[in-house]
């Protein structure tokens, strides 16, 4: 693999840019591999190369029904934040956050990481009690998040009307190093990262079963044929249940759509992140200048990839509200994902009841963020064989224990 | 806009006038049963991609629950009918079975 570097590019400007390599390989699968996963979206990138970085184990194949990164992480709002409630979401998401901050340097590809830094606003008693409640959970897990007045609030982004007619700002939840990062850049430069240490990407290849002896998984069969391997990894969001059905289980997962949309380029106004949780709807402004916005989930089983039309007549109406002056902006595009919600709304990266197969599920509206961290947490799991820290909490048995990780009352709905 | 009839009321109601249920014909496990049959109950889900069977509440309307029988991959309606059953009525099964030969059945 050629380094990407400023000489890269002043060489390559000496030569009609005929010089720069694909930045990954597209192999015919092999008979077998050490380790298959299912998923090539950010997450299944992440802990392949993980494996390969962490662990040395580079014999790895992973198998994408579609395109590279077509899934979730190419339809989220690219929102970063580690302010959880509960240690095991606190920590996960807190090492994920810090692995953005040099994910440009270690991939050697810019997933233009911006800690720019995100507000969760607080509209109501309740939420300005249960925000102090994070900000004193978080200093103690180790987070940087601070509450901050309304006036702080108005200072850091002064297009939000902090007196609405509903629902006035009270303070908010500050945490300066959260940001926004290129969601897709994140699954290409793990995808070039993972092709450089010589493992496969094999896209358009779905898995269509899995077969299994003796309670350990054998390989898959796949639209490109079977493929032996020694551990299955799957890391998928929207088809998690029906890959568990193929290995002999049921998840406490239920797939739903989450929509997002955008609207027309206009000037810089905002350059923090802002979530309002109560009225619904949370805005940032990417580098087109487009403001990127976030809505709300359906409350029924959906795979369609699209929403229902009054979800964002409410996100917008929130909106307008907080800031006043979006009231006139068109909106350019808006389209849906297939988020796999859990019971307690955390993940599942887990051991299943078949020896060899791992999985890595469950991420609901707030899977972006998580990337890195969750990469590094599965591929621990899958080298070694068990949980380490950051993985041992989000076992799939939680919900037969009562060992819930309750994000649902704690982060509420946006992730 | 999801559009379905309540069989209690006979109003074909926009979604924004229901409140969704999620999975139907769940068997309920209290106390007494083992962790395994309390799990499969409270957490442990179908999940489908195709056929689905859930659960609605008419909740501006009548207030009344309702079953709905709805294909999760194109948002089909195949019917709806009233909660006080434990299994799909024949005729929304053999709705199904017309309109998807390839459906391996309620199970």
């Amino acid at each position: 693999m050629k380094r990407y570097s400023v000489f890269a590019i002043a060489r390559e400007a000496m030569r009609n840019h005929m010089g720069w390599d694909r930045a990954w390989a597209s192999p015919e699968p092999k008979p077998a591999y050490d380790v298959v996963i299912v998923g090539a979206g950010g997450h299944g990138l992440a802990t392949a190369y993980y494996l390969g970085r962490n662990f040395g184990i580079t014999n790895v194949a992973i198998l994408e029904k579609g395109w590279l990164g077509g899934g979730n992480t190419g339809r989220n709002t690219t929102i970063i934040r580690s302010n959880y409630l509960q240690d095991p979401s606190a920590a996960i998401y807190e090492k994920s956050r810090s692995l953005y901050e040099t994910l440009s340097q270690d991939l050697n590809y810019n997933v233009m990481f911006s800690p720019r830094g995100v507000m969760m606003l607080a509209q109501t008693h309740h939420e300005v009690r249960g925000y102090l409640r994070t900000q004193h959970a978080n200093a103690l897990q180790g987070v940087a998040t601070e509450f901050i007045s309304p006036q702080r609030v108005k200072e850091l982004c002064p297009i939000l009307n902090i007196d609405g007619p509903r629902y006035p700002v009270l303070g908010a939840l500050w945490q300066a190093r959260g940001g926004t990062g290129r969601h897709d850049a994140v699954a290409w430069g793990y995808a070039r990262a993972c092709s450089d240490m010589g493992m496969h990407i094999i896209q358009n290849c779905e898995v269509k079963g899995v077969r299994s002896e003796g309670g350990k998984v054998t390989g898959v069969d796949t639209t490109k044929g079977f493929i032996g391997t020694k551990k299955l990894g799957m890391v998928v969001a929207g088809h998690s249940g029906q890959l568990a059905e193929m290995a002999g289980f049921r998840l406490p997962i239920e797939a739903v759509a989450l929509q997002a949309l955008v609207s027309e380029p206009i000037k810089p106004c905002m350059d923090v992140v802002v979530m309002a949780n109560t009225v619904h709807g949370y805005m940032s402004q990417s580098d087109k200048g487009e403001m990127v916005i976030g809505g709300g989930t359906d409350g029924f089983n959906n795979y369609t990839q699209r929403g229902s039309f009054h979800h964002i007549e409410e996100t917008l109406r929130a909106l307008v509200e907080t800031f006043p002056i979006i009231s006139r902006l068109k909106m350019l595009r808006q389209w849906g994902g297939i988020v796999d919600m859990t019971g307690d709304r955390s993940p599942l990266i887990s051991k299943t009841p078949l020896g060899n197969c791992f999985i890595n599920f469950g991420w609901g509206t707030g899977g972006f963020k998580a990337i890195p961290g969750s990469g590094w947490a599965m591929a621990e799991l899958m080298a070694k064989g068990e949980p380490g820290p950051l993985a041992e909490a989000f076992s799939m048995w939680r919900f037969k224990e009562g060992r819930f990780i309750d994000e649902s009352v704690a982060a509420g709905v946006a992730h | 806009m999801l559009t379905l009839e309540c069989p209690c009321c006979g109003v074909m109601a926009d979604e924004t006038e229901l409140s969704p249920g999620y999975e139907a014909h769940l068997k309920r496990f209290g106390p007494g049963a083992s962790p395994e049959e309390f799990e499969a109950y409270m957490f442990a889900r179908k999940n489908p991609k195709g056929v689905h069977f859930e659960r609605w509440r008419h909740a501006y309307g009548c207030g009344k629950w309702f079953l709905a029988a709805r294909c999760t991959a194109t948002l089909e309606v195949f019917g709806t009918y009233p909660a006080q059953v434990s299994e799909p009525p024949p005729e929304i099964i053999a709705t199904i079975k017309a309109r998807r030969p390839d459906w391996e059945g309620f199970k």
